[in-house]
């Protein structure tokens, strides 16, 4: 009888843990499939007053990005950060310019921060190093996002938004914050998508996904064509 | 060349510009006899040539003794005025410059750089060459390119709206369709 409560109780913490494991994964994975079902899938309705802090990535398109800002509702996408890599100077500039015209021609409440974030690999970088680095730019990523935190990604090609939109889709999964994802591939792409693009269109990760051209449109069915923006 | 109006020289500029990058050949090709003396041929009188990163150093020119003028800097704060001071526009294919300059409706000769790797901009410049909104060459072709170009045949570009995407993220995200 002893003999038996011992092999009991030694043999059921093991138990306990493998079965709380087991029951974790297939939480996740129930996560992971409905946060696939409802990517690309409309929002509900919501009403006109309601703002959306909103995540803007920034790299070798920024004149693009900020056409499309220039006709999104600023009051509605608020606040607004913009994020570049740390090695690019002339990005967050040209955003901080954006942002000082909008304050100049009297939009009130304007609220934007900006951001920078290490880059997982610079032009050359050798690729043992490039592991740790890109260790460190992934940390970087997530202590941004759980601060930040945005219900609105919008990003346009440049390498950085790639660690930004697979933390978004985890913070989706994990229940931290649920965001909508929109890319939009760059004017200079007209008949093949780039790195960035290829990745999010194929992992299905961005919401919506939008080219500028009709060839790319042809060959990738799940975008939106939507014309030039430049 | 130039005409005289009541006294007044009329300046023709060529302005060659490489954005932010690194583009020697195309600033060596501008800098090139076969090059400037089309340009004089067609009828310009400056040579202004913005050479960013590159280590190539243009010869200057005063042009006093019948030939183009030729000027040259690194960088400018305001590239927008030396585009819209300009007759012809060279440049490198980069979307920005391509579209800055396609909005100033300035005609333009975009010049490829066939030394980068993985060239997706070539698929720009082609793409708009075939809708004859501008000139495409490489740094070798680029004086048969202007002997040969008609700008009486480009078709101005009209500028882009984003408004379709917006409407799309707006819709998305549940709001309700402003009229």
């Amino acid at each position: 009888m002893e003999k038996n409560t011992s092999c009991f109780f030694s043999n059921s913490s093991p138990n306990l843990v493998i079965t709380c494991f087991v029951a974790f994964i297939t939480i996740i994975l129930v996560r992971f499939l409905y946060v696939i079902y409802r990517t690309g899938k409309p929002l509900n309705k919501r009403t006109p007053q309601q703002t959306l802090s909103t995540l803007i990535v920034l790299g070798g398109h920024t004149a693009e990005m900020i056409n499309l800002l220039l006709v999104l509702q600023k009051d509605r996408f608020t606040p607004r950060f913009y994020i570049a890599a740390a090695t690019d100077n002339m990005s967050l500039q040209k955003a901080r310019v954006f942002e000082n015209s909008l304050a100049d021609s009297g939009v009130k409440g304007i609220s934007a921060e900006f951001m920078q974030i290490y880059r997982s690999r610079e032009v050359g970088q050798s690729y043992v190093t490039s592991v740790w680095t890109t260790l460190v730019a992934t940390a970087h990523a997530l202590w941004l996002m759980i601060k930040i935190r945005p219900q609105v990604v919008l990003c346009n090609g440049p390498g950085t938004c790639i660690p930004l939109c697979v933390i978004a889709f985890i913070f989706k999964v994990v229940g931290i914050r649920w965001s909508s994802i929109f890319y939009v591939e760059s004017i200079a792409r007209v008949k093949r998508l780039s790195l960035s693009g290829l990745l999010l269109y194929k992992l299905q990760i961005a919401d919506q996904f939008f080219v500028q051209w009709p060839q790319l449109q042809r060959k990738y069915p799940r975008a939106h064509y939507v014309g030039c923006l430049m | 060349m130039g005409e005289a109006r009541d006294g007044v020289q009329v300046k023709r500029v060529v302005f060659v510009t490489v954005g932010t990058t690194c583009f020697d050949a195309l600033v060596k090709v501008a800098d090139s006899q076969e090059v400037k003396d089309e340009l004089y041929r067609r009828g310009y009188t400056d040579l202004l040539i913005q050479m960013g990163r590159g280590s190539y150093l243009p010869t200057k020119s005063t042009g006093d003794d019948g030939s183009l003028a030729v000027d040259y800097f690194t960088f400018s704060s305001s590239i927008a005025d030396h585009l819209r001071s300009a007759s012809l526009v060279i440049s490198h294919a980069g979307s920005g410059s391509i579209f800055e300059t396609l909005q100033l409706g300035k005609p333009l000769i975009v010049v490829v750089n066939e030394d980068l790797m993985d060239n997706h901009q070539s698929e720009l410049a082609e793409e708009l060459a075939e809708r004859k909104h501008l000139y495409c060459a490489r740094p070798l072709t680029l004086h048969q390119t202007i002997a040969s170009m008609d700008l009486n045949c480009l078709v101005p570009y009209s500028p882009g709206d984003a408004t379709p995407v917006a409407k799309l993220i707006n819709r998305f995200l549940g709001f309700p369709e402003e009229s």
